[in-house]
């Protein structure tokens, strides 16, 4: 098995795996990172979408190989109960989800987006959204706790 | 300490406390401080676990931090059935209220004792109980000595509702921060110790039998634990995910199958639903006093086809044997229901089996979650000993999961020398829309039937009307007419298998009467809103009507292009009533601008709980209405990924407004399915608004605007 390496979250991490391998099993299975979801396996929800580089992308359809040399972020390295992502602290006090399935993946493009449009409209948010589907409905609080965010993320 | 004089409804034990009297199956208290509430409900990303800790913490005087919310499970829960019909809150929320009001009652006659005063002068905060002098105890302390092993009894009396500090309050969901730090609370995020996965080989095809299977390919793959074959069901079971995945794809390779089934052209559904043998029920008849006298008669006939739940995470279980005992883990909607069933297809006791709840994703309905669970349990049996986690792919939850029934519905309406609705006759055709597990002889599980010996597949029923029916879900109008005849024809075939989806019956129906409503105003030339209000003379009924209208500001002038629409309902004409004014705007694509809504669903215990459901509801709709249809051909479900099968996007979904009306001194009713008939039908009639085109067959796509276009030139 070749060893392939990226920096996840930060942290230097090597992984003796068949390079063809998905990055979301790799993630899942063997580094534990269980925050990014399985939801079609295609490329097609969103659930497990995590940052390469800037951009966000569906770790279930990412070869491992293409993330060689490269930054990983999950939704794990977002920001935790102790130190939040304004966008986490958003999706809070807005009540940003029902079941919450989509929104590990839905925080990822979110957080993408801010990166490269510290002030995005409202269309902004939703055409960065737009590849992730939620099933229940939050889409307008979730497009809420966004904008909050990035009011809060410009504010010194 | 002065409670209200007990009411005569406190005479009698809500059912689901009934049904389960010892306290203690619900209500703990832990001596280190902690109140532990057991459910027979479960967390379907509605909401209901804070809910009900606020009715619990509300009602014991303490902080709703303190309470530790259990999940369900058949070890010792209380059997509530199943979480669905928007029924939680009326059913465990009044259990615990009356449970929580009883064991606050015997804490306070055990400090009573202790502290040697009277219960009148003692006070309850936070759990201390104190009195005058600065005497106290707790709820902790006093927790050893008092036992709650004991059955529930009616006189304890509930608090006022003014009294309640924090059931009718935004309190926010105690959910929520571990889902958005990925903190696992999902049943997929929580591996087991020593945990193998299967995955189970289905065909694409319907019903399809496995006439061959070659198994050199898949016995190669490194990992690979066992392959499991019994009749038509076949799956693997793998050390790791990936090696299980492999496994599956060598055996599919090595996979021969036949149809068993062929299923309707999908185009002519309506009418193939009219056709088929089915068991005729009468819902509701009601025969005018005098007779009047009938002018003429309109009728129309309204369709929605099958939809999927879709779930954004696919069905996923575990199971352990250990012997002949064996555990699951499961996101099914009712523990107790899928352990009966399980006993049936394993013929083992009840007893033997042990099925506890995990969340999973939204499921909007009976989905796959009990079958991956039997699955899981068949897999599991080729690793004794072992938990194995079993997840179904999308193609299959999109093809193989059951579906909301498609529904034919006819309205015809009599109508004197003034258009005045003299009667009302409403026929429906379907298949039912309940075929859950653990209530019938037959088990309601996908394995079951593709099993060497297999049992038969369950047909889909509806539930009784006291339940608030199925296909007739809604159907009987709220309105006052004078006279009206509703029937209702359950297929006995079906070809395409159908359970509970949200709502059952009522969105099509609601759909249908509302929509044929609004072709009765227009006839008349009368307002729609006034139109419906002359006709109800249900005080709430009129008041959210009222309300939105208001609201929307009905109705705005009219813009080229746009179109203004209303629906109302009252789910199950016993739940929540709701009104929706949709706001449209398009030519060849109809998007949904705005949709603003009353809603009174009675004591709202967490109102932006019922602000998020009702929300969530509507969009859903607007997704079941725009784009949604279970797409087939006469072997198989071809709309089995999110590319055929397109549910709405961010940049399609419409501004939501909700107003909740504030009805603190009446039962909580639930709200998780209020919204989507009167949604639907306010979309629909908002599109004629704009177009002048009435389209009565959902989805409302581009070319069922054409059709209808065509229809009307």
């Amino acid at each position: 098995m070749p060893n392939i390496r990226f920096r996840l979250n930060g942290a230097e991490t090597d992984i003796d795996a068949d390079p063809d391998t998905s990055l979301l099993a790799i993630l899942r299975s063997r580094l534990g990172m269980t925050g990014p979801h399985f939801g079609c396996g295609a490329g097609e929800c969103g659930a497990c979408n995590v940052i390469v580089g800037d951009h966000a992308v569906t770790a279930c359809d990412t070869p491992l190989w293409s993330v060689a040399n490269k930054d990983v972020t999950t939704i794990e390295g977002l920001g935790n109960a102790q130190s939040p992502h304004p966008l986490q602290r958003a999706f809070i006090a807005e009540q940003a989800l029902q079941c919450g399935y989509c929104v590990s993946g839905i925080l990822m493009s979110a957080a993408a987006l801010l990166k490269r449009n510290p002030d995005p409209t409202s269309s902004d948010v939703k055409a960065a959204l737009d590849r992730n589907l939620c099933r229940c409905g939050s889409h307008n609080r979730m497009v809420r706790a966004v904008l909050r965010a990035a009011a809060e993320m410009r504010t010194p | 300490m002065t409670r209200p004089a007990p009411s005569s409804s406190a005479a009698k034990l809500p059912p689901s406390l009934a049904a389960n009297p010892k306290l203690s199956s619900w209500i703990r208290i832990a001596p280190e401080g902690r109140v532990v509430v057991s459910p027979g409900k479960v967390e379907i990303g509605q909401g209901i676990v804070t809910a009900l800790a606020q009715i619990a913490a509300d009602e014991l005087d303490v902080e709703i931090t303190r309470v530790q919310m259990v999940r369900a499970s058949t070890a010792g829960s209380p059997n509530e059935g199943v979480t669905s019909g928007s029924l939680s809150v009326q059913q465990s929320g009044r259990a615990i209220r009356q449970a929580c009001a009883e064991v606050r009652q015997i804490f306070l006659a055990a400090a009573a004792e202790r502290l040697g005063v009277g219960t009148d002068v003692l006070d309850i905060g936070d759990g201390t109980i104190s009195g005058p002098g600065n005497v106290s105890t707790s709820y902790w302390e006093l927790a050893g000595e008092v036992s709650l092993d004991r059955d529930a009894t009616p006189g304890a009396v509930a608090k006022s509702s003014s009294q309640r500090t924090l059931a009718g309050h935004s309190v926010p969901r105690l959910d929520i921060p571990d889902k958005v730090f990925a903190h696992p609370r999902f049943i997929h995020d929580s591996p087991l110790p020593g945990m193998l996965h299967g995955r189970v080989l289905r065909s694409e095809l319907s019903h399809a039998a496995l006439v061959e299977l070659k198994e050199d390919g898949a016995r190669k793959v490194e990992g690979l634990v066992a392959i499991v074959r019994d009749g038509s069901f076949a799956g693997v079971v793998g050390q790791t995910e990936v090696a299980a995945e492999l496994a599956l794809a060598a055996l599919r390779k090595g996979a021969n199958w036949s149809s068993r089934e062929t299923l309707p052209d999908e185009d002519g559904l309506a009418e193939w639903l009219k056709r088929q043998p089915a068991e005729l029920s009468v819902i509701a008849s009601k025969r005018a006093s005098s007779p009047l006298a009938k002018t003429r008669t309109i009728r129309r006939q309204y369709t929605r086809p099958y939809i999927a739940h879709g779930s954004i995470a696919p069905s996923c279980a575990m199971a352990q044997w250990n012997g002949d005992r064996v555990r699951v883990w499961t996101h099914s909607q009712g523990v107790y229901l899928l352990r009966t069933d399980l006993a049936l297809v394993l013929k083992i006791p009840v007893a033997n089996i042990t099925v506890e709840h995990m969340e999973g994703a939204g499921c909007y309905g009976h989905n796959a979650a009990d079958d991956v669970a039997l699955d899981a349990v068949l897999l599991a049996k080729a690793a004794p000993g072992r938990p194995v986690r079993v997840q179904w792919s999308r193609a299959d939850e999109m093809s193989h999961a059951p579906f909301g029934a498609a529904m034919t519905i006819e309205i015809e309406a009599d109508l004197d020398a003034k258009d005045e609705i003299v009667d009302w006759r409403h026929s429906l055709w379907g298949n039912g829309h309940t075929a859950r597990p653990g209530r019938a002889e037959l088990p309601a599980l996908l394995a079951a039937t593709e099993l060497a010996t297999p049992f038969p597949r369950a047909i889909a029923t509806n539930p009784p009307q006291a339940n608030g029916g199925g296909a007739d879900r809604n159907s009987v109008p709220l309105y006052d007419f004078p006279s009206w005849q509703i029937e209702c024809h359950r297929l006995t075939t079906m070809p395409i298998r159908t359970s509970a989806l949200r709502t059952l019956g009522a969105q099509g129906n609601v759909f249908a009467i509302e929509s044929f409503l609004d072709e009765l105003a227009a006839e008349r030339g009368e307002d729609p809103v006034e139109f419906r209000l002359r006709h109800l003379s249900d005080q709430r009924a009129q008041d959210v009507i009222r309300a939105v209208a208001k609201r929307a500001k009905w109705k705005p002038a009219k813009r080229d292009g746009a179109g203004y629409g209303l629906g109302f309902a009252r789910y199950k004409n016993t739940g929540a009533y709701c009104a929706v004014i949709a706001d449209v705007e398009g030519t060849e694509d109809i998007s949904v601008r705005r949709l603003t809504i009353a809603v009174d669903v009675g004591e709202a215990i967490n109102p932006d709980g019922v602000i998020n459901q009702i929300e969530g509801g509507a969009i859903q709709a607007t997704s079941w209405v725009l784009k949604e249809r279970v797409r087939f051909d006469s072997t198989r479900i071809t709309s089995n990924s999110w590319t055929e099968y397109p549910i709405l996007r961010f940049s399609e979904v419409p501004e939501v407004q909700v107003e909740v009306m504030s009805r603190p001194e009446l039962e909580p009713v639930g709200a998780g399915e209020a919204a989507h008939g009167p949604a639907t039908a306010a979309i629909a009639n908002a599109v004629f608004d704009a177009l002048g085109l009435r389209v009565r067959n959902l989805p409302i796509t581009r070319e069922r605007l054409i059709a209808a276009m065509e229809l009307a030139s």
